[in-house]
């Protein structure tokens, strides 16, 4: 254990200010966690490996000698093609049944997609850098990569962009509607079979956002999808679904949590403490839900 | 009862015989002993009790730990024997290596019984999915975790004492197929012997509505921990044996592995049926017949491979083979049917 957080304050500051450029990350991931949730009522195993396989169309555009932040364009679109391809292969099949069973085949097609990445892309640890230079805060006390700030830019913009289609668009209402009732929208007109698809699609899309994001700023490797699925998921249970701000609040909540985490504990803990923190928010939720003789939905 | 008597002395007499006839299949068989007994325990929660469960996983890693720990820490330091690695200066006599291994065993049977019982109330109280991610959770909680201690090797493992040289070349293999089957015989009779009372309704009815269950006065938290403390006794006694019988213990690929075997164990039990006493044993012996075919002659391929099975079992094929065994012959399984009726239905379709 390490207690140098306490003895200088600026570990403080540095560590809320990278944990909050993070947990914006977590939170674009978090919301097209929550938004297939919520229309689709299924929970997305493999989330975190999109986000990885979006984050490897960053590294190769890098390699071949393209600026990796366009990956933040060409990631989304791949992505989106990948979300429907899947959607129309397996999550089709499993909509409409137990939770379980989606659960068991996303978890398939996460081991299935970490091992493909693994194969094609080898099994290192690998970054696309960016040359953005770093600032300097505090009189240097406080370093942040600039690539943090733009990933977060980034983040926010692609999270308005996305509000503001949900609320105008036609298909963005269609989206809230199958949402709010399938069957009603169903007989209403709306072809609920092209909405799952296009909401499948647009979380992957997200997913390849954040993944691009996260190829820049931080690493990624084919087996790191699992943290990045129970972080969202954390999210979505704190947050709720349909609570945006909640979303982009416990986002950076989560982050925080974790950049703590990481001076305090030392960093092989990191992703241990993560998924203890998950199991800890579920047992207070469903202690604090029994006094109302409730359970989680 | 005694119904399936000559059955079930047919498979006692093949399972004693088997290392015999099959001397080279070994290791592989007391893995397939190891392998039934996760499915078979994994079954009460996913199966009879509806709460699908991937933190079995967590009693099997624990009880591979603590049985290597109590081993080695009974005559040596166990921080030097982790810190030394492969090459070992402190030997096991004979003498030493079985009672550490039977008092390891029980320690890895206890322990993790005691833990399941203490975090049962918090855990079984979540429902559905919840649980299922809360003890996904939990799983990798516990191989990150472990992964960082240091006394118990952290990331560079921790090698379990190596067999003793008495009995010749032979001893090793059949002593841990003849204890990984005894513990599959204790198992499957425990099993038996519960869902042949009460208790199994009763976990049935939790099954299927767990609300009116409680409303009908069963105290279902009770039956619930009970039922999970079973799972963890016999998957921490196969926990401790697959950790002597690998000889090395890894946090995250060999103990707390949920990319493996806390998915094997749920795909074995869904497999070969879920809900019923042989679908397990039937599930996890086809399962390990594929796996090791698969992973011998497709080397490397062998997640691309469990990822799409596990996709095509879950969405072709839920019910397991004695679901599908149940529609094609319900008279074998004790269903009255009327011939007349069953035509007539054959003729509307």
């Amino acid at each position: 254990m390490d207690f140098m957080v306490f003895q200088y304050p600026m570990i403080t500051v540095q560590a809320c200010l990278d944990g909050i450029l993070l947990g914006v990350l977590f939170a674009l991931i978090a919301y097209g966690m929550a938004l297939q949730w919520g229309v689709m009522n299924i929970i997305n195993i493999a989330q975190g490996d999109l986000v990885i396989l979006g984050g490897y169309i960053a590294y190769f555009m890098y390699l071949y000698g393209i600026h990796p932040a366009w990956g933040v364009i060409v990631a989304p679109v791949i992505m989106f093609f990948v979300g429907v391809g899947i959607y129309k292969l397996v999550i089709n099949k499993v909509v409409d049944r137990d939770l379980f069973i989606s659960i068991l085949a996303t978890f398939g097609i996460s081991i299935l997609f970490m091992q493909l990445m693994n194969f094609a892309f080898g099994a290192d640890v690998v970054l696309a850098n960016s040359g953005y230079g770093t600032t300097f805060l505090f009189d240097s006390n406080v370093v942040l990569p600039n690539s943090k700030i733009f990933s977060a830019v980034v983040s926010i913009v692609f999270a308005i962009c996305l509000v503001i289609y949900m609320k105008k668009s036609k298909l963005g209402r269609a989206i809230r509607a199958t949402a709010q009732n399938a069957r009603a929208a169903k007989i209403l007109g709306v072809d609920t079979e092209k909405v799952y698809a296009a909401t499948f699609g647009i979380n992957a899309a997200l997913c390849g956002v954040a993944g691009a994001l996260i190829s820049i700023t931080f690493t990624i490797h084919p087996y790191m999808g699992l943290p990045y699925t129970i972080r969202s998921f954390m999210i979505v249970i704190v947050a709720g679904l349909g609570n945006l701000p909640g979303v982009a609040l416990s986002g950076m909540g989560l982050g925080v949590f974790e950049e703590f985490a990481d001076y305090i504990l030392g960093t092989e803990f990191r992703i241990g403490s993560v998924f203890l923190l998950l199991v800890i928010i579920l047992v207070y939720r469903r202690f604090k839900l029994s006094r109302k003789r409730e359970y989680l939905k | 009862m005694y119904k399936n008597l000559t059955l079930y002395f047919v498979i006692l007499f093949f399972g004693l015989t088997a290392p015999f006839i099959f001397p080279a299949f070994k290791v592989q068989l007391s893995i397939l002993c190891v392998l039934i007994v996760l499915a078979l325990t994994w079954n009460i929660q996913g199966g009879e009790m509806g709460y699908n469960s991937f933190g079995n996983i967590l009693f099997y890693g624990l009880g591979m730990y603590l049985c290597a720990s109590v081993q080695v820490g009974m005559f040596f330091p166990l921080a030097e024997w982790t810190e030394s690695g492969g090459e070992k200066t402190f030997v096991h006599t004979p003498a030493q290596f079985f009672q550490g291994m039977a008092v390891g065993l029980v320690v890895a049977a206890i322990v993790p019984t005691i833990v399941a019982g203490l975090i049962g109330y918090s855990i079984l109280g979540l429902r559905g999915h919840y649980f299922a991610i809360c003890t996904l959770g939990l799983g990798v909680a516990a191989g990150e975790i472990s992964g960082g201690i240091e006394i118990i090797g952290a990331g560079q493992g921790f090698t379990t004492p190596p067999f003793p040289n008495v009995g010749g070349l032979e001893a090793r293999g059949e002593f841990f197929y003849f204890l990984s089957f005894f513990v599959l015989v204790l198992s499957f009779i425990t099993i038996r012997a519960i869902y042949s009372t009460r208790f199994k309704l009763i976990l049935n009815a939790i099954r299927d509505n767990e609300d009116k269950a409680e409303a009908m006065g069963i105290e279902t938290m009770k039956y619930k921990i009970i039922g999970w403390m079973v799972s963890a006794f016999f998957c921490g006694l196969a926990g401790g044996i697959m950790g002597g019988l690998v000889g090395y213990i890894d946090s995250t690929d060999v103990a707390f592995d949920g990319r493996e075997m806390g998915v094997f164990m749920v795909l074995m039990a869904i497999l070969g049926g879920k809900g019923t006493l042989w679908g397990p044993i039937i599930g996890a012996t086809v399962f390990h017949i594929f796996k090791e075919g698969f992973w011998t002659f497709f080397l490397g391929w062998q997640y691309v491979a469990l990822g799409v099975l596990i996709v095509v079992i879950v969405i072709y094929f839920p019910e397991g083979i004695m679901g599908w065994l149940r529609e094609k012959y319900p008279e074998r399984f004790g269903e009255v049917v009327d011939e007349a009726d069953r035509k007539a239905q054959v003729e509307l379709k």
